[in-house]
């Protein structure tokens, strides 16, 4: 009988094979670039507003503090969003005019909620807590990036629980003094691990990651 | 081997020549052939399509589970007319330990007048704290001076009149209480976004920021003053109000 397949399909076969677990590889690594994209964790993604509100604007241009509008960030979970009385404290007498803050306006006048886009959140299955943050001495700046610089707000990381976890293996890295939390562009006086290790100490943050890693801190 | 032979294309018996022997022509043949061996690509194919339809799926959904039916702090309702999952108090509703029954501490008077007086001890920590939400809250107008030349009035707010006038300077700390409360004439009440307690600690430093514009140096110590001195060296912003702290410790 004659042969059907010539010789050289021996190789190619052999190298399908080969390549097949070479593809498989590429094809999760792909997969692992997908869900750590923009386009799935939405990290750099500026969002459209009902008013173009500017932190560059507020925080660094008026030097308005993150819990003059942000109030209750120190005390819950929720940060807290300024209300429309709180953007009329100074807007009933500045820009009174200005186009732009027409729907600020008329929310204060009908009583109707603006709708902010939400930039930062996390799935409902997921909990996170502001307060315990604060308190531990994690800055804005190190989850949320540099918000004094955001015309329009974006995320600045994946909020992947892969994100939150590289921080609670080793917080020492990130923890910086109690009255530099609000501080945007923060530079350690010190090496940031000596820094890191004393604070950790000092704020009692759990060293032995037993409440850090256990899963049922964060899906509870 | 003769008859998978195409025409024209000469594929050498010897094995260990057989690449070299490939001749372009060959390409459909071996093609061919090889579509149909048992490990080809298009047994792949299928799976392929699949796996990475897969995985831009997985990664691109949302399950249930992502958004649940509750309600997250300020969270859309569709249920409620106004559109708002949080709802107001029922009028006349009182919270456990929310009974704001203690006048001075939470109206700022005694008898319907101002109060002289705190309703509670005034140390250091509380003045310290003063600082801290007064810096938040009221410098964006009224400067961390207090002399009513904070951003805020520089980009055309009306101008406060300083804390440093003779009539503010005599004023009780609950009228600075009642302000924050109630607000006053084109200032806003910040009754929403601080405590009662704060609100205190905030007229506390107000009045120790009084003191440390008014005061003769000549009734400080030495100790002090170099104390005042060192810190006048700080950045700026930052000496001014730390001094009033500081001329104020144990005040009132
Ligand atoms: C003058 C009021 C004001 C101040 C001051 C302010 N913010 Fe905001 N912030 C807002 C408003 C309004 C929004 C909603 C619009 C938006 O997302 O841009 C917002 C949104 C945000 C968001 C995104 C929220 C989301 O949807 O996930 C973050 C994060 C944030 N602010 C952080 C900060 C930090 C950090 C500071 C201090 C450096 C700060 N803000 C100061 C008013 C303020
Ligand atoms: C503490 C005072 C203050 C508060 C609170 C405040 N703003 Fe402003 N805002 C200003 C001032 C002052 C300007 C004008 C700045 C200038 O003239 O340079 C301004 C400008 C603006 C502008 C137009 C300029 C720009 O491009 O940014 C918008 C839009 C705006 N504010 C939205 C808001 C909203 C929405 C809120 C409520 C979340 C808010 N502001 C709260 C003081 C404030
Ligand atoms: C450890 C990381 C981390 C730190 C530190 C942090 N945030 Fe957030 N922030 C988040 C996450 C995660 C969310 C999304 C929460 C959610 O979806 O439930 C969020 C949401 C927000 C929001 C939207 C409202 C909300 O609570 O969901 C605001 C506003 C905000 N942050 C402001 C701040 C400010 C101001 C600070 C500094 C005091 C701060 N954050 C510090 C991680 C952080
Ligand atoms: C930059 C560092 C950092 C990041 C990022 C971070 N955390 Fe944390 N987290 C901390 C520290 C520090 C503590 C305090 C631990 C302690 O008190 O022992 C903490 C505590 C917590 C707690 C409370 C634990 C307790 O004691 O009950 C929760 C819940 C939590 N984190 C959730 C999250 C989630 C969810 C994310 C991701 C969205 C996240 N964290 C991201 C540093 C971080
Ligand atoms: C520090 C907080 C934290 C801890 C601890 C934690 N997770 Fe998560 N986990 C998260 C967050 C945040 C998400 C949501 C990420 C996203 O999809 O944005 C998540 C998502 C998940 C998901 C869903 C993944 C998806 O893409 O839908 C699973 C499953 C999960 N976690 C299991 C676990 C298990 C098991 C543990 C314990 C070994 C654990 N988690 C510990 C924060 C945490
Ligand atoms: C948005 C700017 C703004 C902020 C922020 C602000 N104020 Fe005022 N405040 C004013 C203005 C303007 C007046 C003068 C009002 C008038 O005369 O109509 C005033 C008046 C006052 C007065 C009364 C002065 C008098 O003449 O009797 C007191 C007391 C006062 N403010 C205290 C505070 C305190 C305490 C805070 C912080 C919790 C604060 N203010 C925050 C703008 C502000």
């Amino acid at each position: 009988m004659s042969q059907i397949f010539h010789p050289s399909t021996n190789t190619i076969s052999k190298v399908t094979l080969l390549g097949a677990v070479f593809f498989l590889a590429a094809l999760l690594w792909v997969f692992g670039v997908i869900v750590r994209s923009p386009y799935v964790t939405e990290a750099n993604v500026v969002r459209q507003q009902p008013v173009p509100f500017s932190h560059k604007h507020h925080v660094a241009g008026l030097g308005i503090e993150c819990r003059y509008c942000h109030t209750t960030v120190e005390t819950s979970a929720f940060a807290g969003m300024p209300s429309t009385k709180t953007c009329m404290t100074c807007h009933s007498q500045i820009w009174v005019d200005a186009p732009i803050l027409e729907p600020v306006r008329a929310s204060y006048r009908t009583d109707q909620s603006i709708e902010w886009t939400r930039v930062n959140d996390l799935p409902d299955f997921a909990y996170f807590n502001h307060s315990i943050h604060v308190k531990k001495g994690i800055g804005c700046e190190t989850c949320h990036g540099p918000v004094d610089d955001m015309a329009l707000a974006w995320r600045a990381n994946s909020l992947n629980m892969e994100w939150c976890l590289d921080c609670h293996r080793d917080p020492a890295r990130y923890v910086r003094p109690r009255d530099k939390v609000f501080e945007i562009g923060y530079k350690p006086a010190e090496d940031q691990r000596v820094l890191g290790e004393r604070l950790m100490k000092e704020y009692a943050i759990d060293t032995q990651r037993a409440v850090l890693m256990n899963c049922s801190t964060c899906h509870r | 081997m003769s008859a998978e032979k195409p025409q024209g294309c000469e594929v050498p018996a010897r094995p260990g020549l057989r690449r070299k022997g490939l001749h372009a022509c060959c390409a459909p043949a071996v093609a061919t052939r090889f579509l149909t061996s048992q490990f080809s690509l298009l047994t792949f194919c299928p799976l392929l399509a699949l796996m990475l339809a897969t995985s831009l799926g997985l990664a691109g959904c949302r399950q249930d589970m992502h958004d649940q039916p509750k309600a997250e702090p300020l969270e859309r309702s569709d249920f409620f007319p106004d559109g708002r999952s949080a709802r107001p108090w029922v009028v006349g509703t009182i919270a456990r330990g929310q009974l704001r029954e203690d006048e001075h501490l939470y109206t700022g008077k005694v008898h319907g007048r101002h109060a002289e007086t705190f309703p509670f001890p005034v140390d250091a920590r509380v003045l310290e704290r003063g600082r801290e939400r007064f810096d938040i809250y009221c410098s964006p107008c009224h400067s961390r001076l207090g002399d009513g030349n904070g951003m805020i009035v520089q980009r055309g707010f009306r101008r406060p009149t300083s804390f440093h006038d003779e009539r503010l300077r005599k004023a009780p700390p609950g009228y600075f209480f009642d302000v924050i409360t109630n607000g006053f004439g084109t200032m806003f009440d910040y009754a929403d976004r601080i405590v009662p307690e704060d609100r205190w600690a905030i007229a506390a430093y107000i009045k120790a920021l009084q003191l440390s514009q008014n005061t003769d140096p000549q009734i400080l110590t030495t100790a002090e003053r170099v104390r005042i001195d060192a810190m006048a060296g700080t950045p700026a912003g930052e000496g001014g109000p730390r001094q009033g702290g500081s001329t104020e410790e144990g005040g009132r």
